[in-house]
C-alpha cells in the first residue's frame, strides 16, 4: 500500500513536469534582396502641426532593415494554436501618438488584451481600427490634444490590423491579434524570442507586411533547452 | 414672372448656386483624394460641437479641414437652393415650403426623443426644416417662373436634403456591412453620383432660367413646322449627343467606385499597365502587385476587380473621346451647312451654331480631362491632380447634359404667351441658326 503510494505520487509529479517542461523559441529574420528605397512622407512636412515636430525627413516604413538584413516588424507565432489566449490577464499594448506617428509600427497582442492608445502629440488625431474579420469591430474616437488613453480589444484573431488616423492620413499601426500567448515582433536586429512554449512540436510561421503577407511557416520541436528557429524572407 | 429685372437676378442667383455646388464637388473630391471622410468621427455635431461652433483650431487641423469645409461648404449649397426653390416656385411654394420645414422640425424633434443614437439626425433634420420653414415665411411674394423651372426647383430642393443625409450616413454607418457590402463604402458611391447628378440639375435650371435660352429657343417655338424641323439638329446626331452623355456618367460611376475603394492606384503605370496592354490580374499576380506597393496612405491591397475596373476606366475614355469627337464633327459639319446670315445679339443665336461651339468646348475639356488621368497616375494620384481630374469630369458631364438638352429642345407647344414676355423676343426668321 505504502509502495502504491508512493507510486502514484511520483507518477503525479512526473506528469507535472512533463507539463511544465517548456522552453523559449529563438530565432532571427533576414531578408534577402534589396529593398525598395523608403520613401519621405511630404504630407507629414506640408502639415502645418505635425510638420514642425520633425527636423529630419520622415520616411515610410515598409522594410526596416539593418546592414547585415536584420528585419525589424515581423511577427512571429505558433500556428494552429487557439483558445490559449490568456489577454485579459496580460499587460496592454502600449501604442503612441508622438509626431503624427504611431508607435511602434508593428505590434502583436492577444485576443482580450487591451491595447492602449496614448496620444503624446499637442494636436488632435482619431484613432480608427479597421478589423477584417468578423467579430472584431470598428471603432472611430477621437482624441484631443492631450486627451485621456483610449483603450481597445480584440475578440477574434487577425493578422495586421490597422489602426488609422483620419485627420493625418499617412498615420498607421498595425497589430496582429492571436488567440494564444506564444508570439513575439522582432526588433531592429531582426531577433525574437517566444517565452515558456510548452514542450512539443509546433508549426511557426513569420509574418511581414511585405516580405511575407501570407506568412513563412516551418516546423520547430520545443525542449526544455528551447529551439531556434530562423527565417530568410526575401523582397518581392 | 414677367418683370426683367428679376428674371435676369433669378438667372444670375441659379448660375451663383450651381458654381456653388460645383465647388462642393470639389470640396468632397479633395475628402475623398485625401483620404480624410472619416477625419471627423461624428455628425451632424463635428467633435461634439454643432457644426457651427466648431473651435477654429480644431477646424485648421490635417484633413479636419476639408471634411468639415466640405459640410460647411454643403449647408451652404443647402440654403442657397432653398431660396432657389422658393424664388422659381413663386408665392405657390410658400405653403409646401410651410408645411415641410413645420414637418421636418417635428420629425426631428421626435427624433431627439428616440435616444443619444437619433440625436444627430435629429439635430440636421429640425436644422433644415427651420431654414426651409424661413423661406416660405419671410421671402417676399412674386410670381413663379416658367414651366418647368418650379418643379425643377423642387427635384433640387429634394436632391440637396437626401445629399445632405446620405453624406451625413456614410460617415456614422461607415463600418456598417449589410449583405456583405460595406454602407460607408456604397453610400460614399452614390453620394458621388448623385452629387453629379445634382450639379446638372442645378446647370439645367441655370442654363433654363438665361436670357439665352429664353428668347432664342422659345421665339422657335412660334415658328412654322416645317422650318422647325429644318433647324432642329439631326436624330443622329442628338442620339450621339445623348449617349455619349449616358457613358461619361457611367464612367462616372466607375470612377465614383474606384476612388471610394480607398485602394490607392490599381495600375501604377500608363498607359500600359504593369507594363502590358492588358495586365495579369490572377490571384499570384495580384499578390505580388499588393507586395511590390509602397502605400504612403495605407490604402486598402488592391483587388483583381479593382485592376479590371481600372482597365474599364481607361477603355470607357476611349469611347468617350470618340463619341464627343463625333458630335463635334457633326454639329460643325450641321453648323456650316447652315450659314449665318450675319451678326446678331448674341442671345438670338441658337441651333446649330451654338451646338457647335458646345461640342467643341465638350471635346476640349474630354481632351483635358485625358490629360488629366495620365497625371493622375504619373502623379501617384496626387490629391489635387485627382480632384482636378473629378472636376472636369463633372464639367464634362454638365456640357454633354446641356448639349443634349440643346439637341432634344423640340421647339413645340404654345409659348407665345411666354415669349411675350421678353421684350426682346423675336420672330424666327431674324434668329440665326
Amino acid at each position: 500500500m505504502k509502495l502504491n503510494s508512493l507510486t502514484i505520487i511520483a507518477a503525479a509529479l512526473a506528469a507535472g513536469l512533463t507539463s511544465a517542461v517548456a522552453g523559449n523559441i529563438t530565432g532571427k529574420v533576414t531578408l534577402k534582396g534589396t529593398p525598395p528605397a523608403e520613401k519621405e512622407i511630404t504630407q507629414l512636412k506640408d502639415d502645418a502641426n505635425c510638420g514642425k515636430m520633425h527636423t529630419e525627413p520622415v520616411k515610410t516604413r515598409f522594410y526596416v532593415v539593418g546592414a547585415g538584413g536584420e528585419l525589424a516588424d515581423t511577427v512571429v507565432m505558433l500556428k494552429g494554436i487557439s483558445g490559449k489566449s490568456t489577454g485579459a490577464s496580460a499587460t496592454p499594448l502600449i501604442v503612441d501618438q508622438k509626431g503624427c506617428e504611431y508607435s511602434p509600427y508593428v505590434g502583436a497582442v492577444q485576443t482580450g488584451q487591451s491595447i492602449v492608445i496614448k496620444n503624446s502629440d499637442p494636436v488632435l488625431h482619431n484613432v480608427h481600427t479597421q478589423p477584417t474579420v468578423a467579430g472584431n469591430e470598428e471603432l472611430n474616437k477621437a482624441q484631443m490634444a492631450g486627451g485621456a488613453d483610449l483603450t481597445f480589444n480584440f475578440g477574434k484573431a487577425e493578422n495586421f490590423l490597422k489602426f488609422k488616423c483620419d485627420v493625418h492620413p499617412w498615420m498607421f499601426s498595425y497589430v496582429t491579434v492571436c488567440d494564444h500567448p506564444y508570439f513575439a515582433v522582432t526588433g531592429k536586429d531582426g531577433t525574437f524570442t517566444i517565452k515558456d512554449v510548452p514542450a512539443g512540436e509546433y508549426t511557426i510561421v513569420a509574418l511581414h507586411r511585405k516580405a511575407a503577407a501570407a506568412g513563412m511557416e516551418q516546423k520547430v520541436t520545443v525542449t526544455a533547452e528551447g529551439a531556434k528557429a530562423d527565417f530568410t524572407l526575401e523582397v518581392k | 414672372m414677367s418683370n426683367p429685372a428679376q428674371k435676369i437676378w433669378l438667372h444670375r442667383f441659379a448660375v451663383l448656386t450651381a458654381l456653388a455646388t460645383l465647388g462642393l464637388v470639389g470640396m468632397g473630391g479633395l475628402v475623398t483624394s485625401h483620404g480624410v471622410g472619416m477625419a471627423v468621427p461624428d455628425w451632424p455635431t463635428s467633435y461634439g460641437y454643432n457644426m457651427f461652433a466648431l473651435p477654429i483650431s480644431t477646424w485648421f487641423t490635417g484633413g479636419v479641414f476639408h471634411e468639415h469645409t466640405h459640410r460647411l461648404w454643403a449647408s451652404w449649397v443647402g440654403v442657397l437652393v432653398v431660396a432657389l426653390t422658393r424664388w422659381l416656385g413663386g408665392s405657390k411654394s410658400r405653403l409646401p415650403l410651410i408645411v415641410t420645414g413645420l414637418a421636418e422640425i417635428i420629425a426631428g424633434l421626435l427624433l431627439l426623443r428616440l435616444g443619444a443614437d437619433w440625436k444627430g439626425a435629429g439635430h440636421f433634420l429640425s436644422g433644415i426644416g427651420s431654414v426651409v420653414l424661413l423661406a416660405g415665411i419671410l421671402w417676399v411674394k412674386h410670381e413663379p417662373a416658367t414651366r418647368p423651372l418650379p418643379a425643377l426647383g423642387w427635384w433640387a430642393f429634394a436632391l440637396v436634403q437626401l445629399q445632405g443625409l446620405l453624406g451625413g450616413l456614410r460617415v456614422v454607418l461607415d463600418a456598417q456591412v449589410v449583405a456583405s457590402v460595406r454602407l460607408g463604402t456604397a453610400l460614399g458611391i452614390f453620394h458621388g453620383c448623385l452629387g453629379q447628378i445634382f450639379l446638372v440639375l442645378l446647370c439645367v435650371i441655370a442654363l433654363l432660367t438665361s436670357r439665352w435660352w429664353q428668347v432664342g429657343v422659345q421665339a422657335l417655338a412660334c415658328s412654322a413646322d416645317t422650318l422647325k424641323r429644318e433647324l432642329q439638329p439631326s436624330a443622329p446626331l442628338r442620339r450621339l449627343m445623348l449617349a455619349t452623355t449616358i457613358l461619361i456618367f457611367l464612367q462616372l460611376i466607375i470612377a465614383a467606385t474606384m476612388r471610394h475603394q480607398h485602394a490607392g492606384l490599381a495600375i501604377p503605370d500608363f498607359p500600359l499597365a504593369y507594363g502590358k496592354l492588358w495586365p495579369d490580374a490572377s490571384t499570384e499576380a495580384v499578390a505580388r502587385y499588393n507586395a511590390q506597393r509602397l502605400e504612403i496612405g495605407g490604402e486598402n491591397p488592391i483587388t483583381s476587380f479593382q485592376i479590371i475596373l481600372q482597365m474599364a476606366h481607361r477603355g470607357m475614355a476611349v469611347l468617350i473621346l470618340v463619341g464627343v469627337a463625333a458630335c463635334a464633327w457633326k454639329a460643325k459639319s450641321s453648323s456650316n451647312a447652315r450659314p449665318h446670315p450675319g451678326p446678331l445679339p448674341r442671345e438670338r443665336e441658337n441651333g446649330s451654331s451654338v451646338l457647335a461651339r458646345f461640342t467643341m468646348f465638350w471635346l476640349a475639356l474630354v481632351f483635358v480631362q485625358i490629360g488629366l488621368g495620365a497625371w493622375t497616375i504619373w502623379s501617384n494620384k496626387a490629391a489635387d491632380v485627382a480632384t482636378a481630374h473629378v472636376l472636369v469630369g463633372a464639367l464634362s458631364l454638365v456640357t454633354g447634359a446641356l448639349a443634349s438638352i440643346i439637341c432634344f429642345a423640340r421647339f413645340t407647344g404654345n409659348t407665345e404667351t411666354r415669349v411675350a414676355d421678353f421684350s426682346n423676343a423675336t420672330p424666327l426668321r431674324e434668329v440665326s441658326i
